[in-house]
């Protein structure tokens, strides 16, 4: 083994040729001899797999024969393999961070065709990575402790499920939940596909765990607002709504709503989508949690006219839970991770007017359905139309909002499931003759397509074509009767189907919100509005912040199993960071070259992170490591070039753009 | 330089969490586009020194690219708004030096945006055929070898002229 001179740069360039990836649309033979070329290079290489274990050794292996001490490596995107060889390189005795990757797959082979130029510009780039990385430095990673609490925004089914993974983990978790209670689109739903079990039997008891968890900070009617810092130590400000009633206090007796002036329920009731009533203090379904009532106060006699009677305070009693006094109120947090879980929307029908949802009352949305079939719901369970009839002959119209140009172009993965589901509970509840509309029947998943069967068999219609005109029937106007028009497109005609109710199978929707939600955490979102994963296969709970984590139908549209399986991934996660303990951080942050500081303070107010300041017996600027997050902008701006940034120093930089504009 | 076989030269400079990002979904992608583009890649945008920039066109660039996060996205929360500042100020400099300001442009792109790389850096090459080359390294030998002229012909006329006594 030689051991070269340290001031000596003995470079190593290996270009990949990814099987065909690379190998196909360029070529790496050419490349290797331009490179062999260039001052400072040692050796280089092409393999087939440089990322395979046999690639590593073979970088390895040279590093120790060759006296290699700088290592270039072209072949996929940084952001996929850069850590691989780094540590392959660390393995070998050199500083990590003696090791470049230069992007040919992603930015070169895969999206350009002319074989010839996609050569001349790996060759460009990697010129460029090979002036740069003879000028880097040896740096070391910082290690950054995690504070070991979780926060989890957003209480339905993906929520919950991942707080009590980790509070049974013996992890503090910070559940959040923007409606007065937890439970989400979950518990609002009746039976579950496909096994029909009902939605409240297998919820509520993981709510009341939530409930009663002694590791679970539930705060329910609360809303994140702030969030500052980064992973492994956030600021979170969490503001909580006033309910108007005193949560330690009431003991969910619900003698206050019995006891409330207002002796009938007259207000639309949220949680049933308006289809049931509410007094202006209510609990938002039996079994919420916490169990805790709250006073509407756009309802409420005492906010409107201060001159109640109160008897819902007399009610209460020595309890003294009542607060009409109550105001908003912000608890500060500090969490080591945060789980995301904060669902979806269902696609709002009025935007498709054509169905007639909010126009003929006899339209209903799967979810309204779905509160009509609860035995808890406003009619007991049972469907009675708003006219106080059971229907007779149902239509269920699938993709409403989904697989459509106008709304939204994507799948909405539930729909034709649950449709089904409907199909089936409404026949069971009404006998009703039941027409399912599909573009396409989609049941993937275990269990699905047997479900489909059994409820195929039952004896229901399945019409394959889209449901084009709904208008009233002129046969039968006066009972809301409604005739829909639709293209039967396996038999090639035009069928007019009577019905008495069209239930409307709407899709999920990234929630109104969702873009001031990302903002709040720094995330991405898709083209279809959902957060975007780090990685579509390999990250799929990891979002693009670090150490925030995504759970549930907020990252795209998913059945109940797919939720669980997701949040329990976002829990194991953010657990196994906690565990841990520490992140490393990339060491690119900034340093201040004293020597050359005039302390003229400019760069301190560009800090984003207040992370400069002026050392006041030097007159120096100061940056504070562990506060910098490496982003540069200081150094960009610093009129006497005092600032230098690891992994990215001026003259790094500036060699690389005279490499990469070098032509082969 | 022949005519005709000139390829336009682009530097593009993106961070690493919006732009960078979405040029590596362009390629999962498999979009296809103009291979001019070279990347650089800077944590932030906002790191991009506007003599980096002014380096890059001295040294051969035709056109020079910043992408970075939407506003209100940057991941270091305000960096491209520092960017979009230089940006203009880099645009009028050039303007002032007699340097198309198209030849500079800056873009917002989203981690999620493979598609605007393609139209971008595609849009972009044309607008440089457009123009055609910039090549200020040639320029720069040019008026070297305008100044060595000059100042043989100065030694000359020294030379020439009878020195007083």
């Amino acid at each position: 083994m030689r051991t070269p001179r340290p001031d000596q740069v003995r470079i190593g360039f290996y270009i990949c040729h990814c099987g065909t990836n690379i190998a196909g649309a360029l070529d790496v033979g050419e490349v290797v001899n331009h490179v062999a070329g260039l001052p400072g290079v040692a050796l280089a290489r092409d393999y087939k797999y440089l990322c395979s274990d046999p690639g590593q050794e073979l970088i390895q292996h040279d590093i120790r024969d060759h006296g290699l001490n700088r290592i270039v490596v072209a072949a996929c995107s940084p952001l996929m393999h850069e850590r691989t060889f780094r540590r392959a390189v660390e393995e070998a005795g050199l500083n990590p961070f003696y090791c470049h990757m230069v992007n040919i797959r992603e930015h070169d082979a895969w999206v350009h065709t002319d074989r010839q130029e996609a050569t001349a510009k790996a060759k460009a780039l990697a010129t460029g990575a090979v002036r740069r990385v003879a000028l880097h430095k040896p740096l070391e990673t910082k290690k950054v402790p995690i504070h070991g609490e979780v926060l989890v925004v957003g209480g339905g089914i993906a929520g919950i499920h991942a707080a009590l993974i980790l509070a049974d983990a013996g992890k503090r978790v910070y559940l959040v939940e923007r409606e007065p209670t937890i439970g989400g689109h979950m518990a609002r739903f009746d039976k579950t596909f496909p096994t029909l079990d009902c939605a409240a039997c297998i919820l509520t008891p993981k709510m009341s765990a939530v409930g009663a968890h002694p590791n679970i900070t539930l705060w329910t009617y609360s809303e994140v607002t702030q969030v500052e810092g980064y992973v492994g130590n956030f600021n979170v400000t969490v503001t909580r709504k006033p309910r108007y009633v005193i949560e330690d206090a009431c003991t969910g007796c619900l003698q206050c709503i019995e006891a409330c002036i207002y002796h009938d329920a007259r207000f639309p009731d949220e949680f049933n989508l308006g289809l049931g009533k509410r007094k202006p203090i209510h609990l938002p379904f039996p079994q919420a949690t916490p169990p805790v009532v709250l006073i509407d106060p756009g309802t409420c006699i005492e906010f409107k006219t201060g001159k109640c009677k109160k008897t819902c305070v007399e009610a209460c009693a020595d309890r003294r839970a009542i607060d009409f006094q109550q105001r908003e109120e912000t608890r500060q947090i500090q969490v080591g991770t945060i789980i995301i879980a904060t669902g979806f929307q269902t696609f709002d029908p009025r935007r498709i007017p054509y169905y007639g949802y909010g126009v003929f009352p006899t339209v209903y949305t799967a979810l309204e359905v779905e509160r009509l079939l609860n035995a808890a719901g406003p009619t007991g369970g049972e469907v009675i139309l708003r006219n106080g009839k059971p229907p007779q002959r149902v239509g269920i119209v699938h993709c409403v909002g989904s697989r459509d140009e106008n709304t939204n172009r994507y799948c909405s993965r539930v729909c034709c499931l649950y449709s089904l589901k409907l199909a089936h509970l409404i026949k069971e509840h009404t006998g009703a003759e039941v027409y399912n509309f599909y573009i396409d029947i989609r049941t993937p998943g275990k269990g699905m397509e047997e479900f489909y069967n059994r409820v195929a068999e039952e004896g229901m219609h399945l019409v394959r074509g889209k449901v084009a005109d709904v208008y009233p029937d002129p046969a039968d106007p006066a009972n809301g009767r409604l005739m829909l028009q639709v293209e039967d497109t396996l038999m090639g005609r035009i069928l007019k189907v009577p019905v008495d109710m069209l239930v409307l199978s709407v899709g999920l929707e990234p929630r109104a919100d969702t873009q001031e939600v990302r903002r709040k955490f720094n995330l991405c979102c898709g083209p279809e509005g959902f957060f975007l994963e780090r990685h579509p296969k390999l990250a799929p709970v990891s979002s693009y912040a670090e150490g925030v984590f995504l759970a549930g139908c907020c990252q795209g549209p998913k059945d109940i199993p797919d939720t669980v399986a997701q949040a329990g991934a976002a829990a194991a996660q953010a657990l196994a960071l906690i565990v841990r303990g520490y992140t490393e951080q990339e060491p690119n942050t900034a340093y201040v070259r004293e020597e050359d500081c005039s302390g003229c303070k400019s760069c301190i107010p560009l800090c984003p992170y207040t992370a400069i300041s002026l050392a006041a017996d030097k007159q120096k600027a100061f940056i504070n490591e562990a506060l910098c997050k490496g982003c540069g902008v200081c150094v960009a701006a610093c009129p006497s070039g005092s600032i230098g940034q690891n992994l990215f120093e001026d003259e790094q930089l500036l060699s690389e753009v005279e490499g990469v504009l070098t032509y082969a | 330089m022949r005519e005709g076989n000139w390829r336009p030269r682009i530097v593009a400079f993106f961070c690493n969490w919006c732009t960078y990002t979405a040029a590596d979904l362009a390629g999962v992608s498999r979009l296809k586009y103009a291979p001019n583009a070279r990347v650089i890649r800077l944590m932030c945008s906002g790191r991009l020194d506007p003599q980096l920039v002014l380096a890059a066109f001295a040294r051969g660039a035709d056109g020079v690219l910043i992408g970075g996060c939407h506003p209100g996205d940057c991941h270091y929360l305000e960096g491209n708004y520092k960017t979009l500042r230089r940006f203009r100020l880099l645009r009028r400099l050039l303007r002032d030096l007699g340097i198309e300001e198209e030849r500079l442009r800056l873009e917002w792109v989203s981690a999620a945006e493979g598609e605007k790389i393609r139209q971008v850096v595609t849009d972009m090459v044309e607008t440089l055929r457009a123009l055609g080359p910039l090549d200020l390294p040639g320029q720069f030998r040019q008026w070297d070898q305008e100044v060595e002229t000059l100042k043989a012909q100065v030694v000359e006329a020294e030379r020439l002229t009878p020195q007083p006594a």
